[in-house]
Formats: structure tokens, sequence, C-alpha cells
């Protein structure tokens, strides 16, 4: 099959407290992510994305519908397993997914709780903080690093799980500036290397670089295409408490003042590029 | 009222093996009505001082004279220094408790042991300034509101003590991108209506590009760069080299001096990018619809 992930009408309902009728946080959504593909999900504080993502990682289980990762059904017990080993997951802050005092042994936790041998586990603790350009950093202590390092080190611990996708839920919401570029380069280069991306963010610019930017509002999808046909809705992006990346929105007001400036402009490399022809 | 900082320095885990610098020779002045912008890359030093800033953290040396009061002195009453420097933590909605989002923001002002009337209206003011509506909002209980109200709730308990410096600590980190612009729109019109001192951390360079009239710039300890915001982002290398960067519109319009085209000046905000990409292309007929 080449869906890494296929949600079918998945409904999730929590309660607040036992007297109160249950809110849904997502209503009804469906989507397929292909093996391999760069998936970005926006959306306003409370819109739902998160709840998806525990969804596909089997944190959290539907109310109604389903969802299949690699093909492995999360609501079966059995599949957890292979469940969060087929999509592993990054989250937000760094500091609450770090559990041991050196390097390597966090990157080594997930292996060695999937029973994998210790040989291999070390060729996969290698190679996994040389994807992230963390190795020369094996032995120091996870809390002696900068944001951007540890959040590298959380993902060389999915990595190390040899998962075929790894969900990012704002990986890089508490980085400066440094750390949120070196993450979204290792970003990109997993992609690169074949790794389905689901990446959820609050950074324009960082959804623009994906193939297909997924907008969920109020539990539902509101959006779905490629950066260049999700950008072209300003006003239905502005009503969903979202933005657009600076050049898409310099493009916007260029045409307002009568530019015919193209509309497929998504970052700076690009808005640069034609810059040049009229130089 | 002023704040001047002189030759600031804090260690971390003295005399430990793991001790530290975490604040080397600080010094600079902030006057009222500054908005002053503290940016560095995580590990600099930024919190470490702000947190000496209302008295959290203690020097090792140096001085902090706040309104003619060296507030690092022994016998100094905290709770005054606190009264007048208020202090927004990052994700302040975490220190949320109270029943309801009336008491929450009353509980710093009560401290102050105000008499009642005043505290209402220290309430009310301060939750109608940070953009709510007082009288919808003020039975909730915080924790059903979303989270950028959360925040706004949490910040309008901290402007309640009328703080003659605010400080404010990442406070935009994981909002959604109009709660974010709320927020900020927000901490100006308090800037303004309140005149205080206003203080923002920020990882945003065009957060503070926006809004500063003022920048320090903090590495490895040691404040590195000051001066308005048009001077500290003219030095990309420089901030470059400490894991800073500039505000989006101006890496763009840099990106495109670098290609050769013909752009002066420093761009700060979209509106700056605006106008120069404009005036380039609108002398290309065939550009124009």
């Amino acid at each position: 099959m080449a869906e890494m992930i296929d949600i079918q009408d998945l409904v999730f309902e929590y309660t607040r407290d036992e007297n109160q009728e249950p809110v849904s946080a997502i209503k009804g959504v469906s989507l397929k992510v292909e093996k391999g593909s760069f998936t970005a999900v926006i959306g306003r504080n409370g819109s739902g994305k998160s709840t998806l993502a525990k969804n596909i990682n089997a944190l959290l289980l539907p109310s109604r519908g389903a969802v299949y990762v690699n093909g492995y059904d999360t609501r079966q017990e059995e599949n957890v397993w292979d469940v969060r080993q087929s999509a592993a997951m990054v989250f937000q802050n760094p500091d609450n997914q770090i559990v041991s005092s050196i390097v390597e042994d966090d990157v080594a936790f997930g292996p060695e709780n999937l029973g994998v041998e210790s040989k291999e586990i070390r060729t996969r603790v290698d190679s996994s903080l040389k994807a992230v350009n963390m190795w020369q950093y094996r032995k120091k202590a996870p809390h002696l690093l900068s944001g951007g390092q540890k959040q590298r080190i959380a993902i060389a611990g999915a990595i190390a799980m040899r998962p075929e996708c790894i969900v990012f839920d704002e990986p890089t919401a508490m980085l400066d500036p440094k750390g949120r570029s070196e993450v979204m380069g290792i970003i990109k280069e997993l992609h690169e290397d074949g790794i389905t991306v689901l990446l959820i963010t609050h950074f324009m610019e960082e959804a623009a670089q994906a193939d297909r930017i997924v907008i969920m509002d109020q539990g539902e999808i509101a959006l779905d295409g490629t950066p260049q046909e999700v950008f072209r809705q300003a006003e239905a992006i502005r009503d969903m408490n979202l933005d657009v990346p600076l050049t898409v929105e310099l493009g916007y007001r260029l045409r307002d003042r009568g530019l015919s400036v193209p509309d497929t402009i998504m970052n700076m490399e690009e808005m640069v590029e034609f810059l040049c022809q009229y130089k | 009222m002023s704040i001047q900082v002189n030759n600031l320095t804090h260690i971390y885990s003295e005399g430990m093996p793991h001790q530290s610098l975490a604040l080397e020779n600080v010094t600079f002045t902030a006057r009222d009505g500054q908005f002053v912008g503290i940016i560095g890359h995580t590990g600099s030093g930024k919190s470490t001082l702000v947190q000496h800033l209302n008295g959290l953290l203690k020097p090792k040396s140096g001085s902090i004279v706040v309104g003619g009061v060296d507030i690092t002195q022994p016998g100094v009453v905290m709770r005054d220094i606190r009264r007048r420097i208020g202090l927004v933590f990052q994700y302040p909605e975490y220190q949320l408790f109270e029943e309801t989002v009336e008491k929450d923001v009353a509980f710093g002002p009560a401290n102050l042991e105000l008499d009642e009337s005043e505290i209402q209206n220290r309430v009310k003011e301060a939750i109608q300034l940070v953009g709510l509506d007082y009288e919808e909002i003020r039975g909730h209980s915080p924790f059903e509101l979303s989270g950028g109200q959360k925040r706004r709730v949490a910040i309008a308990g901290v402007i309640a003590m009328k703080p003659e410096v605010l400080i404010l600590d990442e406070p935009t980190a994981g909002l959604d991108p109009k709660a974010h612009q709320d927020v900020l729109d927000m901490i100006r019109k308090v800037h303004v209506h309140e005149k205080n001192i206003t203080f923002l951390v920020s990882h945003n360079m065009d957060d503070i590009a926006r809004l500063a009239d003022w920048v320090l710039v903090m590495d490895s300890g040691r404040l590195v760069m000051q001066g308005r915001p048009e001077e500290i982002f003219s030095q990309e290398e420089a901030l470059d080299s400490i894991g800073l960067a500039l505000p989006e519109p101006a890496r763009l319009m840099n990106m495109a001096k670098k290609q050769g085209l013909p752009f002066q000046g420093s761009f700060l905000t979209v509106e700056d990018a605006e106008e120069a990409l404009y005036g380039f292309l609108k002398r290309d007929r065939d550009l124009r619809i």
C-alpha cells in the first residue's frame, strides 16, 4: 500500500468533567498521507492539530472512525508497538522527552524498548546521531546542550527506532533562530532520505517548505493542497487566525498596487530569482 | 524613573565543579517610556538577566539601581521591588490557579494591601487593557479559556500591579499567528497607556524590530551589542556569528542585495520591503497590470 497514514472519518471526543457533554476536538476528518511525502499541518490554537497527531501515534484512540498507520489499525491494542515504530513522534519541548543523563543513552532508549540486540543498537545510535549532526556530543549530558541541540537529540531518538514516518508536533516553537533552522534542516534531510514527514507548526515559512499543507480549523480540515494552492487563499487563511509567509504577503501587496508579481513565489530564494530578471 | 544596571556579574553553582559565568559585567540604562528588546540564543543569559531585574536572583557583583534605589543591597524590601517591577514568565498561563478570571487577576493587587475598591478598579482596567471583555469573562474559570486568552489573563495579573517596569519573557511562544499578533498589539497598547519601561525577551527578530526602540544583544552572558533596532539589524554577520538572524524583511532584502540588486536601507518591516520592491519593479512596463 502506498499510504503511510490513512485516517477515515475520525471523530475524537473528550469530556472535561463527568457531568458534561463530550466536546469534539476532531469532527470527522479523513486524510491519506502518502509514503515519502512531506505534509505540514497548520491551524489556530485549539484547532485539533495536536489531537490529530496524537491519534496517529496511538497516544489517543478514535471515538469513532479509524486511523491506520502503515496498515496497522490503532484501535487494536496489539498493534500499538507496530504503530509507534512505524510513526515516531517528536514534541515541542525537548526537556520533556529526554530521559537519560548521557546523549547516547537517551538515543538508545527507544530501540532498547523495542528489544533490539545491543550490537544493532550501537549501530543505530551512531548513525542516528550522525544524521542529526550530533555524534560528537554522544558522551555529553543533554542538559548542557542548547535547545536546538536537545531537539536534535530527541529527533535522533526517534530515528533510532527506524520509523518510516515521523510526526513533529511544533518542534521549533521553543527554539531560537539558529535552533529553528538547524531542526528544519534536519527535517528536510530526513524527508530527502525517504522518511514520511508530518510537521505541525505555527510558522508559515516552515509550512511553505512542505509538499502539501493541511489546514485544520475547528476540528475539521479547512484547506488541503500544495503551498501555492493554500497560500493563494490569504483571506480564508487570515479568517482562521493564520498568516501567509512574508514573500507571499509581499506578492499580494505588490499585485494590489498593480504589478503582476506571480502568485507562485513561496520563499525568499524564489522572490530574489524573480527580482533578478528585472535588474 | 530609570533602571541603571552596572557591571552586573552572576555565577551559577559557584564553587561547584560545573560553575559557570552566567552574566559578565553587564551595563546598560533604560528610561521611562522606553521599550527595550532583549535578544540572544538559548543560554545566552537573557532570562538570567531579567530575573535579576526584579530581584529573583542576586548578582555576584554589580548594581541595579531602580529609581534611585540599589535593589541588590541587603535590607531592600523585595515586596516593594516586585510592586514596581512586574515579570511575566514564559508560558505564564501555567501559573493561573484561581476559580475565576477575576480572582486570578486580583491576586497580585490584593497582596499589595490595597483597599477593595482600588483592587476592583485595577482588575477591571487590567482585563480590559489586555483586550478581554470584563463583564463576560470575569466569572469564567481561567482553565476553560483558549491558549491566547489564558495568556492575556496571566499578563493582566501582572499589569494589575501597575508596575513601572514590565518584563515579558517570550510572551508569544506557542501561540498561533493571530493570537501572537494580538498579544503583541496588547503589549504595545499597555506600554503606551502605562508609560512604563517594557522589556521584551524574544527569539522573534521581526517582533523586536517592530516594537523595540532599544535592543540589547546577549551572548555567553555578556552584553555584546546595544543600540536602536536599525543599527543592530544592519549587522547581519555579527548577529549570525552568535546564532541570531535578521528580521525576515531584512533577510530577504539582504539576499537580494547580494545578487547585485540596488536596495538601500535596513528594512525592519514588511512595509519597508514592500516600498523598496514597488519602487524597483514599477520601472518595468511589462509588469504593470
